[in-house]
């Protein structure tokens, strides 16, 4: 039954092919341009946090790309249905409030890595040296970090989405959120340029999770028991973020107000 | 005019009322958009933290093309960026009830979609631009105060030209609001850093073609009294008149937009 919404999901944003190149576009300029500053920046630098020039713009392109999976600038739907009164009709439904939306996002996020993703990297390839690992554990490790990453992702947008019971207009919270997520995950700079207790903090936040983590996995910067305990780390968050969405939404619908009902 | 004005500034006070309905959503945006301006801003102190200068620029340099550019795309952000609806309203149908209107779509779209919250990061802008002011060594002359007005509305017009011409173009296609985006907000975060960084074809066409160089890279190499490799030195104050070209086409590809656009019929 999830599988069928996800697979849904996943022909839903399949249909939208011109939106799709667009987003190919913006996302590849958008890689470039970071990828450049990243050459300068290291026109005077070997080494920065342990990233050399190349782990830099390979950073660029791959962050880049993993924003598809993510989606950060319009997910709102929730949010939208509880103002409109719809959610009425999603928590009628016989499936997990949670695990519907869920099933949705992770069907949104394979079509759009898979199309809007990985074109962008493949640009960066053809103009800049990227590093890509060939150890199978590293890709395995890599995958499996970026449906974790996706999971998160969810996890803390859902919460978000969830105040929209509480607040009814939540784009200004949304916005926030977005943009402390977009710098604590290390989309603007990688983490590992914040100056050390900066950097403590952010691999404390769940963002770190989202871009930071699966793409230093995909450098082949941590092995062994390193690479579990980094897996772990975002297994950890996935699980504490879906249960305390979920302790939301039963406090949400003790107390529900449908606008309009 | 005096009427268009007061039309205008009627319905905008009306869009600010109802923006302001949801006060706490209001105040968080407001807030927000200045948290984006200092955590974005941030990123860039974080990288001039490992290195003293960026392609030759230095950090009061490099503060100086962010707050400009800002001031600008915010400014093109507050008044014109609300035809990014538009592919939207084609899309639903809702575009024709515009062009049955005594008032030009332009003029409706710019005013029923007003959002003050987004004066929120125009005034980061503002503040990034005074912050470099203070901090760079440069003797203000008449000539570079000048320019550097002239540079933040040429900047202005620039990024609303290339706002109005892509919503155009997206009549015609409805979906491809994204490539837009690669303009507008690419072209604001471009222009970010000096454009010396980038590759050539980047260069050519973010730079040149749309034209995002004369947003704030030659007038700063004047204000600033900077060398560069790039283009010759009247360059540095065309700004004004690219501006005006750049407004021109924008408004000719609107214009044959809406001459040819056909609804949807739905």
């Amino acid at each position: 039954m999830y599988w069928e919404v996800a697979r849904r999901a996943f022909r839903r944003y399949a249909t939208y092919r011109g939106a799709t190149v667009g987003r190919i576009f913006t996302g590849s300029v958008f890689g470039f341009i970071r990828a450049y500053v990243m050459v300068a920046v290291y026109r005077s630098r070997v080494d920065i946090g342990g990233f050399d020039v190349v782990d830099a713009v390979t950073f660029a392109f791959v962050s880049q790309g993993l924003l598809a999976a993510i989606e950060a600038f319009d997910t709102d739907e929730i949010a939208q249905r509880i103002r409109t009164g719809d959610i009425v009709t999603d928590l009628y439904r016989p499936l997990d409030f949670q695990r519907y939306w869920l099933s949705q996002d992770l069907g949104r996020a394979t079509y759009h890595v898979l199309a809007r993703g990985i074109p962008p990297v493949l640009a960066g390839a053809l103009v800049f040296h990227l590093r890509v690992s060939s150890s199978p554990t590293v890709l395995v490790a890599f995958v499996l970090s970026v449906v974790l990453a996706v999971v998160v992702n969810f996890g803390m947008r859902f919460i978000v989405n969830l105040m929209a019971f509480w607040l009814v207009d939540i784009r200004g919270l949304l916005q926030m959120f977005t943009l402390s997520e977009m710098f604590f995950a290390g989309l603007i700079v990688p983490i590992t340029f914040f100056p050390h207790w900066l950097e403590t903090l952010a691999r404390f936040l769940p963002f770190a999770g989202v871009l930071q983590l699966p793409v230093e996995i995909f450098l082949g910067k941590h092995v062994g028991i390193e690479l579990v305990a980094t897996l772990a780390t975002q297994v950890a968050w996935a699980i504490a973020l879906l249960a305390a969405g979920r302790a939301l939404v039963a406090a949400a619908t003790r107390k529900v107000v449908v606008q309009g009902g | 005019m005096a009427e268009l004005a007061a039309i205008y500034v009627r319905l905008v006070g009306a869009r600010i009322r109802g923006d302001l309905q949801y006060r706490t959503s209001f105040v968080l945006f407001i807030t927000s958009q200045f948290l984006v301006a200092f955590l974005d801003f941030l990123a860039i102190a974080i990288i001039f933290s490992h290195v003293p200068r960026l392609a030759g620029w230095s950090l009061a340099e490099v503060m100086f093309l962010y707050g400009a550019t800002n001031v600008s795309f915010n400014l093109a952000d507050v008044f014109i960026s609300p035809v990014e609806t538009l592919p939207g309203r084609v899309r639903m149908g809702t575009f024709d009830a515009l062009l049955t209107r005594p008032l030009g779509p332009l003029f409706q779209l710019a005013t029923e979609e007003f959002a003050l919250r987004r004066v929120g990061k125009l005034i980061q802008g503002v503040v990034i631009l005074v912050l470099a002011i203070t901090r760079l060594h440069v003797e203000w002359t008449a000539a570079r105060v000048g320019l550097t007005a002239v540079m933040l509305i040429a900047g202005a017009v620039i990024f609303s030209a290339i706002w109005i011409a892509t919503a155009a173009l997206n009549i015609f296609t409805v979906e491809t609001t994204q490539f837009g985006n690669a303009f507008t907000y690419g072209g604001n975060f471009l222009s970010q850093y000096p454009i010396d960084v980038y590759g050539v074809w980047l260069r050519r066409v973010f730079a040149y073609l749309l034209p995002i160089a004369f947003v704030n890279y030659f007038p700063a190499l004047y204000i600033l009294g900077r060398e560069s490799s790039l283009g010759v030195l009247a360059l540095r104050f065309a700004s004004p008149f690219v501006a005006l070209a750049t407004a021109l086409v924008a408004a000719a590809i609107w214009r044959f937009a809406i001459r040819h656009y056909r609804s949807t019929g739905s």
